[in-house]
């Protein structure tokens, strides 16, 4: 594919899509060259002093601000938490950044921090420290939060895109579209009522189970934006292996799909934040799935399709509910919705 | 489901056996492309049964001029532009609504009624909506532009863009070298227009016309129903979706519609000019008219070089076959119509079906 002839940054940049991903490699990486970076993984892995680390950063902008499931402080601290966990580790602390808006509302502050308390408490991870900036009006909007975290990792447990192999099976924890369609429902120009719920929450309990317990998984990753879709494609073009999913096995709310169908969008491609796609060896799928469905966060666990041979190019096909078979391609970014 | 869809398989097998030739069946539907894309109908289907998607994209036929006459509009610093979502990646001669989105004057609107309320709570501007669909957004079209007429709401306006199926599915058949056996007609179109409006086309050119719904269980039976029909040597009109459409249609729809709007020749992104296949709105209406209240023009487009999207939306070439795809025609910067919307079927091509299939 041509290099993009965009000459300015567009929303769909930031949509965990192709374009976002030819942002981070035209732009990004060349100007910043080092062997942790270039694994593009959820965390960096890090040997300092002995210690071997995983270091993350996001930052969180999310509208609007308080939704059904959450708030953008739970998302702040989870969403940092699981890129730490899905790389194999313990999330052991976090800083938080905030850059508020002038005329933000205090009381609302003190409840966005009331959350990432009791979510770091919860979830028994410190935030040790942090910085506060202040932009003027119009300059953010309202408030975004920057998070960083740091895990030590899990003794004997190496992640990696390289171990995945021909005959893995591909797990998932879940439900997937909860928390885009949850966002999207909710946003003021939508307005549509729904019992649409983000599953956003800490896998960091159920995934150190797993790893602590079983000894077959490869590979996690959160499936955020962009969503099942794109995480499948980043392992097909990662692992040179092409990937086979069963639109059937795929669990999805009822209400999710129907949101989806109503505005035209493939729920493969709606962000997750409370999932994780694991890449798990034949043997070990009884024992990961038999943890997962006792755990509250993975009753709905499934296997949904196999890594396979490639052929001519590593693909991500989707078996059909009536048995014909698609391709499931990259999201571009940003899903729009259609007006026919 | 899995026994209607085997039920209707084995009569379309056997059909096309019978046929022995390739049958090309034209659907003019973007969500129909997107359900037959997304549900893989393609590949369990015979090898001699293709399927053609047709202009049934309102936004993808949006001609560059259109665009260009929106981009115009979008600079000026007294409007606020309301939009579907859709058309915000639309290309005009020099870029589209997505590229001009930093300038704030933009807005994404859900239905006509949102982008009224925004002329409503934005005196000082005046709100232009963007009216692209076929006969199935102009309907909500004409309520506003009747709601403002009747509230006196003169900050509002629209941008007609609004265009016709039957006379683009006339223009098609007209083309000499077309190769289209039989249309799987729309559904939500025919909900509005009734599935008596085929009738004409079936009577004229002597060509199948089935309606089906959405579900990819509906498109196959709908599929099946025109391979009966080719087989047995037939050309009816036929609708497998009664639930929801009718032979005359939604008249009450019809009605606000003919009120407000009349037939005009127009221009359609790689079709050209289809006589009386858009609509303009009528002279007492003409203060809601943004081409009329801005002297802007829909100038028609030059071709684009290399683009094969005409031959595409007339079902003479796949996708595939044209030079630009997948190089310099992408979702992200599109270059042809059937690139533009998700529901073109350049795009759903791209999205779904670009690859070679892999062969176990």
């Amino acid at each position: 594919m041509k290099k993009t002839g965009n000459d300015r940054i567009l929303l769909a940049h930031g949509g965990g899509g192709q374009l976002m991903d030819d942002l981070i490699r035209q732009h990004i990486l060349p100007s910043l060259k080092n062997d942790a970076l270039a694994e593009l993984g959820d965390s960096a892995r890090l040997d300092v002093a002995g210690s071997s680390l995983c270091f993350t950063t996001d930052s969180y902008v999310v509208k609007p601000l308080f939704f059904n499931g959450g708030d953008i402080g739970k998302l702040a601290v989870c969403g940092t938490v699981n890129d730490l966990a899905v790389a194999g580790s313990k999330p052991v602390a976090l800083t938080l950044s905030l850059i508020i808006e002038d005329g933000f509302e205090i009381d609302l502050l003190d409840k966005i921090l009331a959350s990432v308390g009791q979510t770091a408490n919860r979830i028994g991870v410190d935030i040790v420290t942090g910085d506060t900036k202040t932009v003027e009006a119009g300059a953010a909007d309202r408030i975004f939060i920057n998070t960083a975290g740091i895990g030590i990792r899990l003794t004997g447990v190496d992640l990696g895109f390289g171990k995945i192999a021909v005959g893995d099976k591909i797990m998932i924890n879940g439900t997937i579209g909860d928390h885009g369609m949850t966002i999207i429902s909710q946003r003021e120009e939508m307005k549509f009522q729904s019992q649409l719920r983000s599953d956003c929450a800490s896998l960091a309990g159920l995934i150190r189970e797993l790893l602590e317990n079983t000894s077959g998984i490869k590979f996690m990753r959160d499936p955020t934006r962009g969503g099942l879709a794109a995480t499948l494609n980043e392992i097909a073009r990662s692992t040179a292996l092409s990937v086979e999913i069963r639109e059937t096995d795929i669990p999805v709310r009822p209400a999710v799909q129907a949101a989806a169908d109503m505005l035209g969008f493939d729920v493969l491609t709606i962000a997750n934040e409370g999932k994780f796609v694991a890449i798990v060896s034949p043997e070990s799928v009884n024992d990961c799935l038999s943890i997962c469905r006792n755990n509250k966060l993975g009753k709905e666990a499934n296997i949904i399709g196999e890594v396979v041979g490639t052929l001519d190019v590593p693909l991500v096909e989707i078996e059909t509910r009536i048995g014909g078979k698609r391709i499931v391609q990259m999201p571009y970014g940003r899903e729009l919705p259609r007006i026919c | 489901m899995l026994d209607r869809i085997n039920k209707a398989q084995d009569v379309i097998d056997a059909a096309c056996e019978t046929l022995g030739r390739r049958i090309n069946i034209m659907e003019v539907c973007g969500t129909h492309t997107v359900s037959i894309f997304r549900s893989g109908i393609r590949s369990i289907l015979p090898d001699n049964l293709k399927l053609l998607s047709g202009p049934g994209c309102p936004v993808c036929v949006t001609d560059q001029g259109y665009i260009d006459a929106v981009l115009r509009l979008a600079d000026r610093d007294d409007c606020l532009i309301a939009t579907y979502g859709d058309m915000i990646r639309v290309p005009g001669k020099n870029g589209s609504l997505e590229t001009k989105q930093a300038k704030a004057n933009i807005r994404i609107v859900l239905s006509s009624e949102d982008a009224l309320q925004l002329a409503k709570d934005n005196p000082d501007k005046t709100v232009v909506f963007i009216a692209v669909g076929f006969e199935t957004t102009a309907p909500a079209t004409a309520v506003v532009v009747k709601e403002a007429a009747a509230e006196t709401i003169y900050n509002f306006c629209i941008l007609s863009g609004h265009k016709l199926v039957v006379p683009a599915m006339r223009a098609l058949l007209s083309e000499k070298n077309h190769n289209i056996n039989a249309f799987l007609c729309p559904g939500h179109v025919s909900a509005i227009i009734g599935y008596g409006a085929f009738a004409g086309i079936v009577e004229d050119f002597c060509r199948p016309c089935v309606v089906a719904g959405f579900e990819p269980v509906q498109i196959i039976e709908g599929l099946c129903e025109i391979c009966r029909q080719l087989s047995a040597g037939k050309a009816e009109l036929k609708s497998i979706y009664s639930a929801v459409v009718t032979e005359k249609g939604n008249i009450a729809a019809q009605q606000i519609v003919n009120e407000c709007f009349e037939p005009a020749d127009g221009y359609w992104r790689g079709l050209g000019k289809i006589k009386k296949s858009t609509l303009k709105l009528k002279d007492k209406y003409s203060r809601f008219d943004a081409f009329r209240r801005f002297g802007v023009s829909e100038e028609p487009s030059e071709e684009i070089k290399g683009c094969r999207c005409g031959e595409v939306l007339c079902g003479l070439i796949e996708p595939t076959e044209c030079g630009l795809f997948g190089r310099d025609c992408t979702p992200q910067e599109p270059v042809g119509p059937c690139m533009v919307s998700s529901e073109g079927a350049c795009a759903a091509w791209f999205k779904y079906g670009r690859e070679k299939r892999r062969k176990r």
